[in-house]
């Protein structure tokens, strides 16, 4: 373990020597010829996308930079998901950022810096790692809501971002702060068997910093109370980066909070799973009740992202029982299921709107969409099956990752909470995806039921046609045959925790 | 028995298949083309259900053609397919009907006829799969999906006030199914981790916990048959859906949700079901008396049958919930007659609508002077409507009325008096409608049906006289499954 073992970090490696080499790169590339940017960033991405699968092939958990980093199934099945999801966004952002002349090198780069951000949070096995990794993709995250110097939304979008996530970064740094003058470590595994073992200086300094770290992971969540940044910037920024801020920065929040709570945490869980189920009933019920209000679709998608983080919260703390880490694994492989699910499902839809947008139109409104059947039964199909799936109606894949929260809630004997509770909670649950309905059947309604009122044809370039479609019938067959996702998070959350 | 072919699989796939097909391929320019394969997918799936008539073994009363395939190993479910007495008269009446839906669509849609088309095949296949799923999860899968055709259809096709409807039906019922979800996953637990409908008759359960899924199931199917006070959503669905959704709403979606008591309700919470038969019994008669008596107010025809709808499904969970072979077996009865007969009236008022674009009784009177064929038609209708023997309608009523009478006298008494409200509400319509003298010019000006509606008609009358003058081969497939189901029910499930 305290070896430097650089192989273990190849993909980061990778990823971070050709973000540079393509900023450098870029600087010889004339406007008209943006694409060669263009190709080389996605190329780096399926790259580092390779060699995380080729790692994932080998099923091994190794340690790299003296303990400082982990490489294990659940950091390769995340990343990869991460590194794709990042492809398919600048896929769908080119025609959008192209027309809106924000097409340049940084933007590209400043999304590889973050999908590089993300990959370090997802790999982190140690406080400082974890805060490095949540910086670099948060820093490049800002600069990329305020790429549009001119629009006064989005800078306000990027000021209320920054601000806020300062203060959520603030949160974390401050409850490591005190978990280190408390377990006297920075490294996660340490730190458990420290706690376990009573090795602990003050366990309110403990429990404190618990708390503190909870509210840094909601924040990035954007779970309630800590969600107010959400809507406004998901609002604001310019379509193509509110899908990069609403997909791999999702994965790795959750990355982040299994290490943290789960790997670090775990004698602590009493404590915390109080503090997820609060969070979780209220992200339910604000950003799904939110949600319907809304007539603008980016903002009532980020409410719904409130809500669909409150789900995934339901499994989050459901698992742990009297310390034991491997009953954690079913429900944390039930919420790692939920949140790449989701951020498939989410690609979708935002690729849907920048799908539609054109120069001078954004297509954000909800009426926007209208007789979207009209114009094009396909990608009104693709739009109806994300948001099915968004609902959680079967035969999508949104469907096993509701059941499989609900499956989780139920059957973890819940720890501090009675299994009566449980039955409440999922009750809770399933009511509030019925509200949830309500606002994703509007949509449907909206694109199936009413007339055009927007004539255009669609332009968009082939690859996002080709890209989209895949992503649609994604949901759909993933919808039909999930035992093989079901079965990868499954195992990759046990072998995380030592099985 | 040894079967060769996946059939069961083939009902389901192939209608599904071939809407899938019509969908990616039809275009509203060559709708021709798009209604004749179309009609080619429902013929075949409907070819393709007949060996599961042929090839079932009255005598047994376990699960035939089964099919069973690993599927999500995680959570132990499996594509598991089987049907039972219980369950092959669904089969082959849902691709039946769709064949008939396909027919009645056939010159009155004119908008997105790819999509329509393509709609009820999915929808048909789906359906199917409810019927004949053996695995809870799979139920649950094509229970949900049925929503989504039934939706658009609804939305897209609908009336002047279809948003409304089409939200109304979605959110009710799946505000009962995702309770039925947690119920789902709470039996998933209780059998040790499975999702099979066969392991879970088995699972002990006390009592307490019984009527808690009892009463989930209970919101799922009772708003899907639907039972009063959960019926409002139905009278605004069948008004706006078009025809052929109001056809598959009423012969068919309704009895998912019946189907549903036989397979959950009554055999997973036997002690609960007999603890709690009083509320169902309660219920139905409420359904059977009250809405009968809401169907004769109603002024507009879609409206009149939909609370005749419900009547006629508060009979059978009447029958259900009396615990005795002949009303189980009459409830059963009743609901493939009611598939037929109220499809058929439902067709009925299409076949008025396509040519006055009114439903309202007031606008009609004397049509049998001008559509004597069609009048003859609907009388038959109408008259099975309200359980005249030889017609498909008394067999399952007289049934239940019988298992009624058996279990208590007063209930049966009071059950029997639709005999009267259904023949009120159903005869009077047809005399208002039908006879008289010719009210106004349109109705002077109505031609009487053409091949294609005499067809399909046609079909369904024949349809309901075969069951009603010879209902042996459909009483003979369902009583062994019958006679298993109850003596299950009988004993007590409790640890």
């Amino acid at each position: 373990m305290d070896d430097m073992n650089l192989f273990a970090a190849a993909p980061e490696i990778v990823l971070a020597v050709a973000a540079m080499a393509i900023l450098v790169v870029d600087l010889f590339v004339a406007a008209p010829r943006r694409n060669v940017t263009y190709a080389l960033s996605l190329a780096a991405l399926l790259a580092t996308a390779a060699v995380c699968g080729l790692f994932l092939a080998q099923d091994a958990v190794v340690y790299a930079f003296g303990g400082l980093y982990v490489t294990d199934p659940l950091a390769n099945v995340l990343k990869l998901f991460a590194l794709l999801a990042t492809a398919l966004a600048l896929v769908y952002a080119q025609g959008y950022a192209r027309d809106r002349g924000i097409w340049h090198g940084e933007f590209m780069v400043l999304a590889l810096m973050a999908a590089l951000g993300v990959m370090v949070m997802i790999s982190a096995n140690n406080l400082l790692t974890v805060y490095l990794g949540l910086e670099l993709q948060a820093l490049a995250l800002y600069a990329l809501v305020a790429v549009r110097r001119d629009e006064v939304r989005a800078t306000e979008a990027a000021m209320k971002y920054f601000a806020l996530g300062a203060l959520a970064s603030g949160f974390l740094l401050y409850g490591m702060s005190m978990l280190y003058g408390a377990a006297g470590t920075l490294d996660l595994n340490e730190l458990a068997r420290n706690i376990a073992a009573g090795q602990v200086a003050s366990r309110a300094a403990l429990v404190l910093g618990t708390v503190f770290i909870v509210a840094g992971l909601a924040f990035k969540l954007g779970a309630v109370p800590f969600h107010m940044w959400l809507p406004d910037v998901y609002h604001g920024a310019p379509t193509p980066v509110t899908l990069l801020i609403g997909t791999a920065p999702k994965l790795a929040a959750f990355a982040i909070a299994f290490r943290l709570l789960v790997e670090g945490l775990l004698p602590l869980a009493v404590d915390w799973q109080q503090m997820l189920a609060l969070l979780a009933v209220a992200s339910l019920a604000i950003g799904n009740v939110t949600a319907i209000a809304q007539s603008n679709l980016k903002r009532m998608l980020a409410y719904s992202t409130i809500g669909q983080m409150g789900f995934m919260l339901l499994a989050m703390f459901s698992g742990v029982v009297g310390g034991n880490a491997m009953t954690a694994a079913n429900a944390w492989s039930a919420a790692m299921f939920y949140v790449i699910t989701y951020a498939i499902t989410t690609l979708g839809t935002f690729g849907v709107i920048l799908l539609l947008a054109r120069q001078g139109f954004e297509a954000e409104e909800i009426a926007d969409l209208k007789g979207l059947n009209r114009r094009s039964p396909w990608y009104a199909f693709v739009m109806l099956l994300l948001m099915f799936s968004l609902a959680g109606i079967p035969p999508t894949v949104g469907f096993y990752a509701k059941l499989i929260v609900l499956q989780a809630l139920l059957g973890g004997g819940m720890g501090a909470l009675g299994g009566n509770t449980a039955i409440w909670l999922a009750v809770v649950a399933v009511l509030f995806s019925l509200v949830a309905a309500y606002y994703y059947l509007r949509v449907v309604k909206v694109m199936y039921f009413d007339e055009p009122a927007d004539r255009e044809p669609i332009a968009a370039t082939p690859e996002m046609r080709v890209a989209l479609s895949v992503n649609g019938a994604f949901v759909l067959i993933l919808g039909v045959v999930p035992q093989y996702l079901l079965a990868l998070c499954a195992q990759a959350t046990v072998r995380a925790l030592g099985g | 028995m040894q079967n060769t072919l996946p059939w069961l699989s083939l009902a389901i796939w192939l209608p599904i298949g071939f809407g899938v097909l019509i969908a990616a391929a039809g275009r509203d320019e060559n709708a021709g083309v798009v209604r004749a394969v179309a009609l080619a997918g429902s013929l075949v799936s409907l070819l393709v259900t007949l060996p599961l008539y042929t090839g079932f073994d009255p005598a047994q009363a376990g699960l035939q053609f089964v099919e069973r395939a690993p599927w999500i190993e995680r959570l132990n479910a499996w594509y598991y397919l089987g049907i039972d007495g219980l369950s092959v008269w669904f089969v082959i009446l849902t691709a039946f009907i769709t064949v008939i839906v396909v027919i009645a669509g056939w010159e009155v849609i004119e908008s997105r006829v790819a999509q329509y088309y393509a709609s009820f095949l999915i929808l048909s296949g789906l359906m199917i799969g409810v019927f004949a799923a053996a695995d809870a999860l799979l139920f649950y899968i094509f229970f949900e999906a049925t929503l989504i055709p039934m939706y658009v259809i609804i939305g897209i096709w609908g009336g002047p006030n279809r948003v409304y409807a089409a939200f109304k039906f979605f959110l009710y019922t799946l505000a009962g199914s995702l309770l039925m979800l947690i119920a789902l996953v709470y039996l998933y637990y209780a059998s040790g981790g499975s999702f099979d409908l066969a392991a879970w008759r088995e699972v002990k359960i006390p009592l307490a916990a019984q009527v808690l899924l009892f009463l989930a199931f209970f919101a799922a199917f009772s708003v899907k048959v639907p039972m009063w006070p959960v019926h409002t959503w139905l009278p605004d669905a069948h008004v706006e859906a078009p025809t052929g959704g109001s056809v598959v709403l009423a012969a068919i979606m309704l009895k998912l949700g019946a189907y549903g008591f036989l397979r959950f309700s009554l055999p997973i919470t036997p002690d609960a079901a007999h603890e709690l038969s009083w509320l169902i019994i309660a219920l139905s008669l409420i359904a059977v008396v009250y809405i009968g008596f809401v169907a004769l107010v109603q002024t507009d025809m879609k409206k009149l049958v939909a609370y005749s709808s419900i009547a006629h499904m508060g009979f059978v969970t009447l029958g259900f919930f009396i615990f005795n072979q002949i009303g189980v077996e009459g409830a059963i009865v009743q609901m493939i007659s009611h598939g037929f007969v109220s499809g058929a009236m439902f067709l009925c008022i299409g076949v008025m609508y396509d040519r006055m674009h009114s439903r309202n009784i007031a606008d009609y009177g004397g049509v049998v002077n001008t559509m004597p064929r069609f009048a003859a038609f609907m009388m038959l209708f109408a008259m099975a409507n309200c359980g005249l023997p030889g017609t498909s309608g008394f067999v399952g009523e007289f049934y239940v009325i019988l298992g009624a009478v058996k279990f208590n006298f007063w209930i049966g008494l009071v059950a029997a008096t639709t005999l009267i409200l259904g023949a009120a509400y159903s005869l009077w319509m047809y005399k208002r409608v039908i006879f008289g003298g010719v009210a106004n010019s349109q109705v002077a000006g109505l031609a009487d049906i053409g091949g294609r509606e005499l067809l399909m008609l046609a079909l369904v009358a024949a349809a309901v006289l075969w069951l009603g003058v010879y209902p042996k081969p459909f009483t003979d497939l369902i009583g062994a499954s019958v006679a298993d189901l109850l003596a299950h029910v009988a004993q007590s499930k409790l640890p």
